[in-house]
């Protein structure tokens, strides 16, 4: 409570409860076994819907319980301490990425289509914006869709998509009129088995490793028009609008992240022993957990603060991406320094923070890079 | 039926306690506490009853307003609603059981579901006092032995049920050499052992309605109990570090220092 004194009632330190024993119980445990396979259970999509973990802020109608973001906040951060970024972000895009622009766009039709089953935990969603040759420049993709008839013809590629390959649906990124820059992007709903859609090889990661990623084709892949999205060529603010708490996810995952690697380092700097004291003994290790703990504090605040002024509704872009910036980088310097207090032990497989020291390089690169949110804080400016 | 199931307020068997330099008790700054476990599984076996045969699950705490968390916690999982008995300091198993007495009295379960001991005093010794004091039968350490994740468990006929007429309970207990089955005439005093169930979490509806749930007030003055401790506590002090093993070459070794050292064989 004291992190997030005036944030955070009762009632979402007891969901927080919930959340942690349920990471403790049901996450924590396979987080190794889960990075060996490459993989989790498919089952834990179905187990979180069952918990209610993937409709907090979607209305009742389509089975989520309206509870509000600032629930799903305590989620995405205590879901950060599961020991396994993959695991994390597998489930997070079910919740925060994938149904993010079924919610705020889609029809009743679309909505009962895939929202209410991805809320279940029955049907996988993945959204599909980044290509071989454009990532953070979303205006620059290359996928197109031509409307043919009652239908849209797609056709291109896409790459590094959370969930590719076990999607049962996937939110699109297209341009519907190539000509018009960022004017002519739309978002069109590509389900699994739809004739032309195919998915290419699981990638292979250097961290997030328990999570699928994969490269999906569209060859002449034709989807029904009512597919569309919300408005033809409003693509891009729609992809920008669910940027905002797809970033202030990353920062609470990357703030739970720090809690468990520093929680663990902590620990064993109190008991590893060396020239005759244990590691806590030298100033030297004091002083660094100190900045450690002192830099997870001002990522924590910053985050916190960017999740207050969204939470009132404030336009928040600069603070987001000041928060997903700094909460990211952090975390990787967190890992580092961690993994160092380690000393040979860190760069060991059979140890957690390696595992950690590779999950949190993927921080200021997913999700438009760390590049990218400064060039967003410097237009903020004025610039 | 109406069960009455208890929620004390425990340390979190994750923290690092520490005894107080004095001996006076243990250093609170820092820690987090819990519903004591074993009423945890008190409150899930109340909860499945109540399911089963309809009625209320009534919960009591005793404490500081601080316990109103575990109260809380156990009308999040589902208790209808919950008594706390306000009481700033020392307590003793004679002093709680008298309160859950007038308590019990007051609100006339069928069944009183407590934990066999907390994790703080294993003290194991307030179901047993409340039953005598309400000249009550008593059914302690209900469990089982089965995984508790298996298909076969989750089918068996559970650790504490009702009988056919609805008079008695019938409850598998922990004994030291297997289990043993009692029927013990309802109203009677039940308390969980570990492998009972496996509590469920407090969903996040649970939690939302936990909050307008109702916590009735009451004091030890109310109840007209007199707490005052007839067990001071002297001094606390944490347990002797246990010393580094050795490896011993081979069996003969073993042998000759657990019959010459240790003198156990």
């Amino acid at each position: 409570m004291l992190h997030g004194q005036g944030l955070f009632q009762e009632e979402h330190e007891a969901f927080r409860r919930t959340v942690r024993a349920v990471v403790e119980k049901e996450l924590r445990p396979f987080a190794q076994e889960w990075e060996a396979k490459e993989e989790f259970p498919r089952e834990l999509f179905r187990r979180f819907g069952e918990l209610g973990f993937l409709g907090l802020k979607y209305p009742e109608a389509y089975g989520g319980s309206a509870a509000g973001e600032l629930y799903e906040a305590v989620l995405l951060e205590e879901l950060g301490r599961c020991g396994s970024g993959g695991v994390s972000a597998g489930l997070g895009a079910q919740f925060t990425i994938s149904t993010g622009p079924l919610h705020l766009f889609g029809t009743e039709d679309q909505k009962h289509r895939w929202l209410a089953p991805a809320i279940r935990g029955e049907k996988v969603g993945a959204l599909g914006i980044t290509e071989p040759d454009a990532g953070s420049d979303v205006a620059g993709i290359r996928t197109t869709a031509h409307r043919d008839g009652d239908h849209y013809v797609i056709n291109g590629s896409k790459t590094y998509i959370t969930n590719g390959v076990r999607a049962d649906f996937v939110v699109l990124a297209v341009k519907t009129d190539p000509s018009r820059g960022h004017k002519g992007l739309s978002m069109v709903v590509v389900e699994k088995g739809t004739p032309g859609f195919s998915v290419g090889r699981k990638l292979q990661k250097l961290g997030w490793r328990a999570s699928d990623t994969a490269e999906l084709f569209f060859e002449d892949c034709r989807v029904p028009a009512e597919n569309l999205l919300g408005v033809e060529g409003q693509g891009f603010s729609q992809i920008m609008g669910n940027f905002q708490w797809e970033r202030l996810s990353l920062a609470l995952g990357a703030v739970g992240a720090m809690d468990d690697m520093l929680e663990t380092a902590l620990e064993h700097v109190k008991q590893r022993r060396a020239f005759g004291q244990t590691l806590s003994g030298f100033q030297v290790v004091r002083h660094k957990l100190a900045e450690l703990f002192t830099s997870r504090e001002c990522a924590r605040q910053l985050t916190y603060h960017a999740l207050r002024l969204h939470l009132a509704g404030e336009y928040a872009v600069a603070q987001t991406s000041m928060a997903k910036k700094v909460a990211t980088e952090t975390c990787c310097r967190v890992a580092d320094e961690c993994l160092q207090l380690h000393g040979g032990a860190g760069y060991m497989m059979e140890y957690d923070i390696q595992r950690h020291w590779r999950d949190a390089r993927l921080g200021p690169i997913g999700g438009g890079t760390s590049e990218v949110m400064n060039e967003i804080i410097a237009k903020q400016l004025g610039l | 039926m109406k069960i009455l199931v208890t929620a004390k307020r425990v340390e979190d068997p994750e923290s690092k306690i520490k005894v107080k330099p004095d001996g006076s008790g243990i250093v609170q700054e820092g820690l987090k506490y819990k519903i004591n476990p074993f009423d945890e599984i008190g409150v899930e076996e109340g909860l499945r009853l109540a399911a089963k045969h309809g009625g209320e699950v009534v919960v009591v705490s005793i404490g500081t307003k601080d316990v109103q968390e575990q109260l809380r916690h156990a009308l999040a999982m589902g208790a209808t609603r919950a008594v706390w008995v306000n009481h700033a300091g020392a307590l003793d198993q004679l002093g709680i059981a008298a309160l859950l007495q007038k308590v019990v009295e007051k609100e006339k379960p069928d069944l009183v579901v407590l934990g066999k001991q907390s994790i703080d005093d294993d003290q194991n010794q307030v179901g047993q006092y409340l039953a005598e004091f309400l000249g009550w039968g008593q059914a302690t350490f209900a469990s089982k032995v089965e995984s508790l994740e298996s298909e076969a468990e989750k089918n068996k006929v559970p650790a504490v049920a009702l009988t056919a007429d609805g008079k008695a309970v019938r409850v598998v207990r922990e004994v030291d050499n297997g289990l043993a089955t009692l029927e013990v005439q309802l109203p009677a005093v039940v308390t969980t052992d570990l492998r009972l169930n496996q509590p469920r979490y407090a969903s996040l509806p649970g939690i939302m309605k936990a909050k307008s749930k109702p916590i009735e007030e009451l004091t030890p003055e109310k109840l007209g109990v007199d707490v005052t401790p007839r067990i001071q506590v002297l001094k606390m002090s944490a347990p002797p570090a246990r010393k580094a093993g050795i490896k011993v070459p081979d069996v003969a070794t073993l042998v000759e220092k657990l019959h010459n050292e240790a003198k156990v064989v």
